[in-house]
């Protein structure tokens, strides 16, 4: 299973994944403020209606974020 | 100590509780000023610690970093890094969820790390408990080096003990626990022996946030910059790791201090209120529903008291009218103030119980859903899922409306936000609507059960809506920056509101309104009380006369009365203006009557039907809104000998009061938004073109 340049975009509701990095320098900073830190455990736990945004579940509470934002968060599973 | 006065400050993530504390700490002792040099609402209230001593507690924005990201967050950081002002807090309180505590120890770290005594605040205890989480608060408060209060604000539990707390002396933490990076020393050090700062991380963010240094001195602020240059030192370089760092060293604290940690299924109710409202298909019905009721509330409930509002302010006036001793200070207090008044406070109702909406959806966690669910609609239009909030408020009133907008992060959002919810047809507008449909819309059922004059006034507040979103896609496309625009939220866990906070944010709201908007509407409706009531040199005495020299005997003095009023106001400046702007709205279809009303309407939209009733002579039954009609009806156009409100004219006004920007309180808080005139100003023309080219179009279409 190829595992290497998959990010939280591309995860399915329930999927679970650990972050490895990010893609993008300006948004990484927030992202890691909110608590969504290289090695945590993020779960995609499901998308609005339209699919965009999407929530995913961090450090222990629930983000929403935009899907080319999530897609700047690179995950291994 | 006794009799001092402690000034505290109070620090936050969004969501951790801050407000239900700061209003436990202060309760009606609360007043909101202006941050100096900023439009950031300054939140600040008493409250007695005993022993005598008393303490001003500022209750700052919700951040999660020290870093800001919006012009609230911008405030939080400035009003921490400052420490030589006389408003520099002498302490810090840090209230951090205890259902969540990683993140909050971020924002704690990054406080403790700036020098100031800081006092940790454990919230949400009971929550905590709830999932399961059990801490040990005192190695806590040893590792941290600052008391750690453990409470629960929704109760008041612990309130004591952090007062208690409050009146013990602090010293700052000994010990940092971000040391500065080795490479950034050497600026750090010729810094704080420069400018004097004292101590190494504020001085690390001097380097940091150039944008957070507005309270510096000129000269200083250049000493910064030229400290940054020498060094090559560019903001935000480290930001990144210093995040890591800190979330280390808070996950070994964490590790050590957490007896228990959460039970994971303590969320399950939250989970499963998502799945409903986030739902394909029940997620936007119940949406609608929601704004059903909203609106429900806001114009069927809400006529019981602001048509008490009105017939109290109408009686009012006119018992001072009969009382006062005749003069023109009778009349300016009779006819400009009273009035004037009444006119703020008519919307009272409608503002207080939108925000009682608003508030309850905000509590309860459904309103970071919305936006949620509406964000991609949105941003097509160059909007953002935060614009929702605005947009809606419009409805009541543009005013609290354009200041929700602080919310948007993003500018080029936010200041689109700002210039298209004036569109949204505002309650001022509903008078107006009212009597003109019932004039050229008649009273009739369509399908069976559709009142015609209904669909009429819902297709008006439908081309308001789609006018807002069409304008916001066109301002999308000409306005180019390059900031980003993101949406990185919490999705707090759903709670029952705590209504006591609901009714601070009411009160809030409301006082914001008849404070900022009412001196304008005041000020204005005294100018246009004088424009209306004088004349140049002896014109309007001359009027006077004439009208009792050539009337009819039969006339009743009453009506004699009304006849003398109206040209008395054809004959006043504000007469002339709208005799003067004739020509420019000719084409529209109006006529220097309807002109005069366009100008007393400028400061508020809603004065358009009492001007009509003086123009036409019917001042003194002027509530009675079937006479105005009647007399709009029978009014014929002096060129054509037709009546003068035919379908295409009434159209033509509905059209022009829909997008028109009638409003200068609405102007004056866009100018207090954006900080400067450029915007207001874009907006008061693209608007009033809008409303000019669309009532000439529909005119011409129709006649």
């Amino acid at each position: 299973m190829a595992t290497t340049g998959r990010n939280v975009a591309q995860m399915q509701p329930g999927e679970v994944g650990i972050v490895t990095g990010f893609t993008d320098d300006y948004l990484s900073i927030k992202l890691m403020e909110m608590g969504c830190l290289p090695g945590a455990p993020v779960k995609f736990n499901f998308s609005a209606p339209l699919g965009d945004p999407i929530c995913i579940s961090v450090s222990g509470y629930e983000l929403s974020l935009r899907l080319e934002e999530a897609a700047t968060i690179s995950i291994m599973n | 100590m006794s009799g001092s006065r402690l000034r505290i400050a109070l620090v936050g993530n969004p969501n951790s509780g801050k407000s239900s504390l700061f209003n436990h700490l202060t309760g009606l002792n609360q007043k909101i000023g202006n941050f100096p040099g900023v439009t950031v609402d300054k939140k600040t209230g008493l409250t007695s610690l005993g022993n005598g001593v008393s303490a001003e507690i500022t209750d700052l924005p919700g951040i999660y970093s020290i870093y800001p990201r919006s012009i609230d967050e911008r405030i939080v950081s400035e009003y921490l890094l400052n420490h030589n002002s006389p408003q520099t807090p002498e302490k810090v309180v840090v209230v951090a969820d205890a259902t969540n505590l990683k993140r909050g120890l971020l924002l704690l770290t990054q406080v403790i790390d700036l020098g100031l005594p800081t006092i940790l605040v454990l919230n949400m205890m009971d929550l905590a408990a709830k999932a399961g989480i059990s801490y040990d608060l005192n190695t806590l408060s040893k590792r941290l080096g600052v008391p750690v209060v453990p409470v629960n604000a929704r109760k008041g539990d612990g309130i004591e003990l952090l007062k208690a707390e409050l009146l013990k002396q602090h010293a700052p933490a000994a010990t940092p626990v971000f040391p500065v990076w080795k490479e950034v020393e050497q600026p750090v050090q010729e810094l704080r022996h420069q400018l004097g700062v004292d101590n190494d991380y504020e001085a690390y963010l001097f380097l940091e946030q150039p944008e957070s240094l507005k309270f510096l001195p000129e000269d200083k602020r250049n000493q910064v910059a030229g400290i940054r240059e020498k060094h090559q030192f560019f903001p935000g370089k480290f930001q990144g790791a210093e995040t890591i760092q800190r979330y280390s060293y808070i996950q070994t604290l964490l590790t050590a201090i957490t007896l228990k940690a959460s039970d994971p299924a303590w969320k399950k109710n939250t989970t499963l209120i998502d799945r409903i409202v986030t739902h394909k298909v029940w997620g936007y019905v119940i949406f609608f529903g929601v704004l059903f009721l909203i609106f429900q509330a806001i114009f069927p409930w809400a006529t019981v008291p602001m048509d008490f509002i009105d017939a109290s302010f109408a009686s009012l006036s006119s018992y001072l009218g009969r009382t006062l001793p005749e003069g023109p200070l009778a009349s300016l207090i009779a006819e400009g103030i009273v009035p004037g008044i009444g006119g703020i406070v008519i919307f009272v109702p409608q503002i207080a119980i939108l925000f009682a909406f608003i508030s309850i959806l905000e509590e309860s966690g459904y309103m970071a859903r919305v936006v949620f669910l509406m964000d991609k609609i949105m941003r097509k239009f160059g909007l953002n899922g935060k614009s929702v909030v605005p947009l809606m408020s419009g409805v009541a009133c543009a005013i609290p409306a354009i200041m929700a907008t602080r919310t948007i992060d993003n500018w080029k959002e936010r200041t689109i936000t700002i210039m298209v919810t004036p569109l949204m047809s505002c309650s001022a507008r509903l008078p107006i609507f009212t009597i003109l449909i019932a004039l050229i819309v008649p009273e009739e059922k369509v399908l069976g059960f559709f009142n015609l004059q209904g669909l009429a006034l819902m297709g008006l507040y439908l081309l308001g809506f789609v006018a807002a979103i069409a304008s916001a896609w066109v301002m999308k496309l000409i306005i180019k920056v390059k900031e980003r625009s993101f949406l990185i939220m919490e999705l707090p866990a759903y709670r029952v509101p705590k209504w006591s906070n609901v009714g601070y944010t009411i009160v809030e709201k409301t006082k914001a309104f008849v404070f900022e908007a009412g001196k304008i509407i005041l000020a204005i409706s005294i100018i246009l009380w004088v424009l209306a009531s004088y004349g140049p040199g002896d014109r309007m005495d001359l009027a006077e006369e004439e009208v009792r020299k050539t009337a009819p005997a039969d006339l009743s003095e009453e009506e004699l009365e009304d006849r003398v009023a109206s040209l008395k106001l054809e004959n006043s400046y504000a007469g002339i203006i709208g005799k003067s702007i004739e020509p420019v709205i000719r084409p529209l279809g109006y006529d220097w009557k309807i002109g005069i009303a366009l100008i007393t309407s400028f400061a508020a939209r809603e004065v358009f039907v009492g001007t009509m009733a003086t123009i036409y002579s019917i001042g003194s039954s002027a509530e009675d809104d079937s006479t105005i009609k009647q007399r709009m009806r029978e009014e014929v156009d002096a060129v054509t000998g037709q009546p003068r409100f035919t379908p295409a004219v009434g159209l033509s006004l509905l059209v022009f009061y829909t997008f028109a920007m009638q409003c200068m309180s609405t102007l004056a808080v866009v100018y207090r938004e954006t900080r400067g005139w450029k915007w207001p100003m874009i907006q008061l023309v693209y608007m009033t073109v809008l409303a000019y080219v669309s009532a000439f179009i529909v005119f011409n279409a129709f006649s």
